[in-house]
């Protein structure tokens, strides 16, 4: 037996399943809350902060928050809009991505939350870490220059037995995200590419095949981020 | 008193250099030199990087003709994805490439023609600076300068269909092509509302051409001896001599047409030419190896390319091409501004190129990469706009490019660039007491007649101040002037 409750997103009536996370309950009421860590099928961190809203006044991730009955949710607000285009900017100082050489362009969605919170100049001043390249897998190029440590591929690359591919290594501003070369040597074409799309930038290359999709066709080409969501 | 001048930056070329001019006492040119002022390092930073991103990465060299970086690192990666040296491709995967070509060769040498060197023949080389550009061109033949952007309009749309962008696209990957065009894409371009159709781009290019003889034979004198000096040219030719942008086997012929480089295999380019590098300069002097750093040196480009062919393949060039040839009586051609001629033969052979790929069926088809068996090396030449482009790829076990060698055209128009300034130098500045504007502008229009891309990089056009400093021996200002 459904459990509906009401709430409101930036003033509008929304109904939702109860406990269902605050991202999951706007997208299925036509509103979008961007979403970066987050992924459908694998339980929410929090950890990028673009999902923010305000509920009563207070700043939380509404991809870990469930909706309850008669929660008031601010969400495309002047400043929570702000905070979220400060997280885009960040996270594109701290690492090096140059878009016009990355073959994610147009597919990538750090990239197109830019365009869509209008990211015109850097506000911030630029990190320029230095950061490697791991090709050494035979399927997959670790790129740590985009990596944003949003975690998907921890989380949703695993083999036969649940290990995952991927693990985080080292700590603080030396952080990165790794691939475990014992379990990379038996990876299948098939999990490479599925960690390519699941990686949210261009950080996971699948090898050899690069810029295959013509400009013009590619996902965010045609259609903004979100506009799948929004009614 | 001796003088040392500065033309500091060099106008109406693509990228930024200054020209320095020496004069001793007697007034007399003891040395003149063409510096290019700025560093890139694309070869440096290409290290490390997946071999696939070479053509979308080292593409950003220019803004004007990237579509030739992006071919020639697409060309040496063919080589390394084995689908071997130009012909391996797939028929749709060559002809794509081959459309966006033109289209590039089309747009670039309109943009150079009308932009950047008609403003000299209008007004006159030492015309009046402040109209002398294309505004001016646009106040007063305001017909001419509409044709001149609305047929790099037309280059610029072939390039947008084929590469996915107008600047900077994606198209060319290796082993073939990421995209065929559509019918509709095809139709516009043939049966376009005039005047951005096909048919219209070769007329226009027709009369692009006689604009310039016109002028040329009321002006030959001037013309025929204008840094005229005898040099080694150097270009792909196809392999039964006909002129090919695309591919084929690198050629060169002396002065007198004697050939120096025997149609070979450019992935053995190594072999036969060599880099020297000079210390007021970060641009090398590519010269042949067989005949040294003084006899080996060569031009490349529209001059270089119609003294090195032996006929082209479209009917209207080829009968533009014949009347050409017949005024240095078949024999190469070594007058410098006669490079604008032949750039406009190449407009013309280019619009025809156009037409005729449209008219191909195969460039609607979709089989479009070809791949075989994995290689470490390659080698990508293509005749740029601006001469013969060289991109040199190595990798390693993980598909990382290890080494990259570019050889960009200007690079190899760097010597006979620097005894262009030194000749027109000596004509115009030799004992003059006052250096005018138009004898620095003479200076330029050597440089200009090569359409030197000095950084590969895109440029303000009409933003640049043009500096000129007049300095004693001990180098002190003795007069300064900057215009804009």
């Amino acid at each position: 037996m459904s459990n509906l409750i009401k709430f409101k997103i930036d003033g509008n009536e929304c109904m939702a399943e109860a406990g269902t996370y605050i991202v999951e309950a706007a997208h299925q009421n036509g509103i979008y809350i961007p979403t970066l860590c987050n992924m459908p099928g694998v339980k929410p961190k929090g950890s990028c902060r673009i999902c923010t809203v305000k509920i009563n006044g207070r700043l939380m991730t509404s991809c870990t928050t469930p909706v309850t009955d008669g929660m008031e949710i601010e969400s495309n607000s002047n400043d929570i809009n702000e905070l979220r285009k400060s997280i885009i900017e960040l996270l594109f100082v701290s690492g090096n991505h140059f878009c016009p050489a990355c073959e994610k362009s147009g597919n990538c969605e750090l990239q197109a939350l830019g365009y869509l919170y209008q990211m015109m100049v850097p506000r911030f001043p630029y990190d320029f870490p230095k950061r490697e390249v791991d090709a050494s897998s035979p399927f997959i190029i670790k790129d740590q220059d985009r990596c944003i440590m949003c975690k998907r591929c921890i989380k949703s690359i695993k083999d036969k037995e649940g290990r995952s591919y991927f693990a985080f290594h080292n700590r603080g501003n030396h952080l990165e995200v790794v691939l475990d070369k014992e379990l990379a040597a038996n990876m299948t074409k098939e999990t490479a590419e599925l960690a390519m799309k699941n990686c949210p930038v261009g950080s996971i290359i699948v090898k050899e095949k690069g810029f295959v999709v013509p400009i013009g066709q590619r996902k965010f080409d045609k259609k903004p981020i979100g506009s799948d969501v929004t009614v | 008193m001796s003088k040392k001048i500065t033309i500091e930056p060099v106008t109406r070329v693509e990228g930024h250099g200054k020209v320095t001019i020496f004069m001793d006492d007697k007034g007399e040119i003891k040395q003149s030199r063409l510096h290019i002022v700025e560093f890139r390092g694309f070869e440096r930073f290409v290290q490390g990087r997946p071999y696939w991103e070479a053509p979308v990465l080292v593409q950003r060299l220019c803004g004007i003709c990237p579509v030739s970086h992006h071919l020639a690192a697409a060309k040496a990666l063919d080589v390394i994805v084995g689908a071997g040296t130009g012909h391996g491709l797939t028929a749709t995967g060559e002809k794509m490439r081959r459309l966006m070509h033109y289209g590039q060769f089309f747009q670039s040498h309109v943009l150079h023609f009308f932009h950047l060197s008609a403003p000299d023949f209008l007004f006159g080389i030492d015309g009046d600076p402040a109209i002398r550009n294309i505004i001016g061109i646009a106040l007063t033949n305001p017909a001419l300068a509409v044709q001149g952007v609305m047929m790099r309009k037309f280059g610029q749309e072939i390039i947008r269909a084929t590469a996915g962008k107008k600047i900077h696209g994606t198209g060319a990957i290796p082993g073939g092509i990421n995209k065929s065009l559509s019918i509709e894409e095809r139709d516009e371009f043939l049966k376009g509302a005039d005047p951005l159709n096909a048919d219209k781009m070769v007329s226009w290019a027709q009369e692009a051409l006689e604009f310039f003889k016109n002028y040329y034979f009321a002006n030959k004198d001037f013309i025929d001896n204008f840094a005229y000096f005898p040099s080694n040219h150097l270009s792909l030719v196809r392999k039964d001599g006909a002129l090919d942008l695309y591919h084929g086997v690198l050629r060169a012929v002396d002065a007198d047409g004697k050939k120096i480089l025997h149609d070979i295999d450019y992935q053995e380019y190594t072999n036969y030419i060599e880099e020297e590098v000079k210390s007021w300069s970060y641009m090398k002097f590519p010269y042949l190896k067989e005949y040294g750093k003084e006899q080996g040196w060569y031009r490349v480009g529209p001059l270089a390319r119609l003294n090195t062919v032996d006929f082209i393949p479209s009917p209207l060039a080829q009968a533009e091409f014949e009347i050409y040839k017949a005024m240095t009586f078949g024999k190469p051609n070594n007058h410098c501004m006669h490079m604008h001629y032949a750039r406009l033969i190449e407009t013309l052979h280019a619009a025809e190129m156009i037409r005729e790929l449209l008219n191909d069926p195969d460039i609607l088809g979709d089989d479009l990469v070809t791949k075989g068996t994995k290689q470490k090396e390659g080698v990508g030449l293509i005749e740029a706009p601006r001469g013969t482009l060289f991109h040199h790829y190595r990798i390693n076990d993980n598909d990382q490019i290890e080494m990259a060698n570019l050889i960009v055209s200007t690079t190899n128009n760097n010597e006979p660039m620097n005894r262009s300034v030194n000749h027109v130098a000596k004509a115009v500045m030799t004992g003059k007491e006052v250096i005018t504007e138009g004898m620095m502008n003479a200076v330029e229009v050597a440089i200009r007649a090569y359409d030197p891309c000095l950084s590969c990089a895109t440029h303000a056009l009409g933003k640049m101040p043009l500096e000129i400093t007049l300095l004693d021996a001990n180098e002190q200002v003795i007069d300064r002037k900057v215009s804009q």
